[in-house]
């Protein structure tokens, strides 16, 4: 009986999912909100370079990687210490960047001079430049590590690189002002988003045909103000989340019929996004309104809005 | 005043509320469309598809709809307590309330049943337009719904009373107009039912400092906070004070030896 009691309680108190740790960069305070996942309350405000915007956890998750575009560097943050234990150099105005899956280096799109920039982590220097299109942003790395994919914001392509030669392997035309890139969970998708088009458009990563399209619409507000930017691909590989940027939502997307299951409600300008580890959780970075919003994809409704500091842009959940 | 005696008036006052509203069908009908004309049409034009700034409970930025249907649920409350206090006059002028009246009870005794039994008869409506409402994705947690009956009752007790102060100054049914244009608008329309108070302080100081003051905001903001499992410490004590004001002065309005019920009785 005792047991049975006990187990019933254990059953009641289920410990909450692992803490996690959330870190939003925010680009006119200069800092890095730490929140705790748990209770959505803001635990510190980590101070970095000018105008943090992307930002991407070493493979070991132990550090942060911060892009600072005023600074032309990227800043290394130890998540123990929370403060910037080292510097890295990027090239100019890096905006966003991807740390490869050997761990060893980081491609970094250079906003101003056209190119990515590849760093070599351990011995902090620029290692190779690819030459890309026009103000490139978007970075995605492919899970086997083989593919880098970077999108330019003016010339509207993205462009495929072999991370081991460095070499363009392709640029495909896509939709006005692409913003953000990210390859599905096994690999065979690549999914692309238009800031000015307000669609995501998802291409076959070994035909390089587009396999499908998604233009978004929010009842009530004009086309011109639903613009897609950041994307975060569930583990399953079963939903695509697009921050939809001045439209003030996150749309869910099913990535097998490319129609939007919902939208949710954030706060102003949501940038980038990003799931926590158990997928249950999904947090936006809000611009305008300064603050984060916390989804609970369970209950499928918003819970909080955390004010987190001026200028919210990158999110990243981290242990 | 027996307990048995005192029960089986409670028990007879509230059986004929019942009856009364389950006969009038088309009022319970009007009472069920009203707020969700209210919900469907009025909060569709304000509908902020950007989202409403946070205002306290809510966490997050919510959507016309989702902050309007609190002030809908306490506007059921005041239009029942509004034609709850009608039915009085009307009982006045068929001669029932001096029937009731001369019941060898306290008059403050019954005048506080025909209340509780008035609210009784009102809450399910409330509570049905709260679940219909879902369908416009308003979505409170589950147990807010167990929270907001308390809320939900202090304020019918308080509008009620109001309604019965109300009664017991009309003397004849065709002031009921005036009611209306004078009691129920401004109750309901300086308030924070339907806009919060940093909205209307956009409009002018004066109209956020009535609202602030009005006492049908306090009971709209003690329904919304328990809705959102929150606890509004002032609404509650604000909607307390009223209840016990409005009562008192009305349970002094239907004196006969008082007020304006005496001077009722001498134009007779």
């Amino acid at each position: 009986m005792q047991t049975l009691i006990a187990l019933g309680l254990a059953l009641v108190l289920v410990p909450p999912a692992a803490a996690e740790t959330i870190y939003v960069s925010n680009e006119q305070d200069n800092t890095v909100a730490v929140v705790d996942g748990a209770t959505m309350t803001l635990q510190a405000a980590i101070d970095v370079g000018r105008r943090p915007r992307g930002m991407a956890l070493s493979v070991d998750k132990k550090v942060l990687f911060v892009a600072e575009g005023d600074d032309n560097r990227i800043d290394v943050v130890d998540l123990a210490k929370r403060q910037v234990v080292g510097q890295l150099p990027s090239g100019a105005d890096p905006e966003f960047f991807v740390v490869h899956p050997d761990g060893k280096r980081l491609f970094v799109a250079n906003e101003n001079d056209n190119q990515v920039s590849v760093v070599d982590i351990a011995g902090a220097k620029i290692i190779g430049t690819v030459d890309v299109g026009v103000e490139p942003e978007g970075m995605a790395v492919s899970g086997d590590g083989r593919t880098v994919a970077c999108t330019s914001e003016t010339t509207s392509m993205i462009h495929l690189i072999d991370a081991a030669t460095l070499e363009l392997i392709d640029n495909l035309l896509v939709d006005t002002r692409p913003r953000a890139a990210a390859f599905s969970v096994d690999g065979k998708q690549l999914w692309v988003s238009s800031e000015i088009r307000g669609s995501v458009t998802v291409f076959d990563t070994a035909t390089r045909a587009q396999t499908g399209k998604t233009e978004f619409e929010v009842p009530g507000i004009r086309r011109e103000g639903v613009q897609a930017v950041g994307i975060e691909m569930s583990r399953d590989g079963a939903t695509a989340y697009v921050a939809l940027g001045p439209a003030n939502r996150i749309a869910e997307v099913d990535t097998k019929t490319f129609t939007v299951r919902r939208l949710y409600l954030v706060g102003q300008r949501p940038w980038h996004v990003a799931l926590s580890d158990d997928q249950k959780q999904l947090i936006s970075a809000n611009g305008n309104s300064g603050d984060i919003s916390f989804i609970d994809l369970e209950n499928q409704e918003v819970v909080k809005s955390l004010p987190g500091g001026r200028g919210p842009w990158g999110v990243v959940i981290g242990p | 005043m027996k307990v048995r005696h005192a029960l089986r008036a409670l028990d007879g006052i509230l059986r004929r509320e019942m009856m009364r509203s389950l006969r009038q069908r088309a009022r319970l009908f009007s009472a069920m469309v009203r707020p969700l004309v209210w919900l469907a049409i009025f909060a569709a034009g304000f509908r902020s598809v950007l989202g409403l700034s946070i205002t306290p409970p809510y966490q997050t930025y919510v959507l016309y709809e989702v902050y309007v249907v609190p002030g809908l649920a306490a506007m059921m409350l005041l239009f029942h307590a509004m034609a709850s206090s009608l039915a009085m006059v009307y009982d006045r002028e068929m001669g029932s309330m001096r029937l009731l009246l001369t019941a060898p009870l306290p008059r403050w005794y019954l005048l506080a049943a025909r209340l509780l039994a008035s609210v009784v008869v009102g809450l399910p409506l409330v509570y049905l337009f709260l679940f219909v409402a879902r369908f416009w994705d308003v979505r409170p947690p589950a147990l807010g719904y167990v929270a907001v009956f308390p809320a939900l009752v202090l304020s019918g007790l308080m509008l009620g009373a109001f309604g019965l102060l109300v009664s017991s100054m009309s003397t004849q049914m065709e002031n009921f107009a005036g009611v209306m244009n004078f009691v129920i608008f401004p109750m309901f329309f300086a308030s924070t039912a339907l806009y919060p108070i940093w909205r209307l302080a956009e409009a002018g100081r004066v109209l956020a400092t009535i609202a602030a003051w009005n006492p049908f905001s306090s009971a709209v903001e003690l329904i919304r906070f328990a809705l959102y499992l929150r606890f509004d410490m002032v609404s509650m004590l604000v909607v307390v004070a009223c209840l016990v004001a409005f009562f008192l002065a009305a349970v002094a309005g239907y004196d006969p030896g008082r007020g304006l019920w005496s001077r009722r009785s001498g134009e007779g």
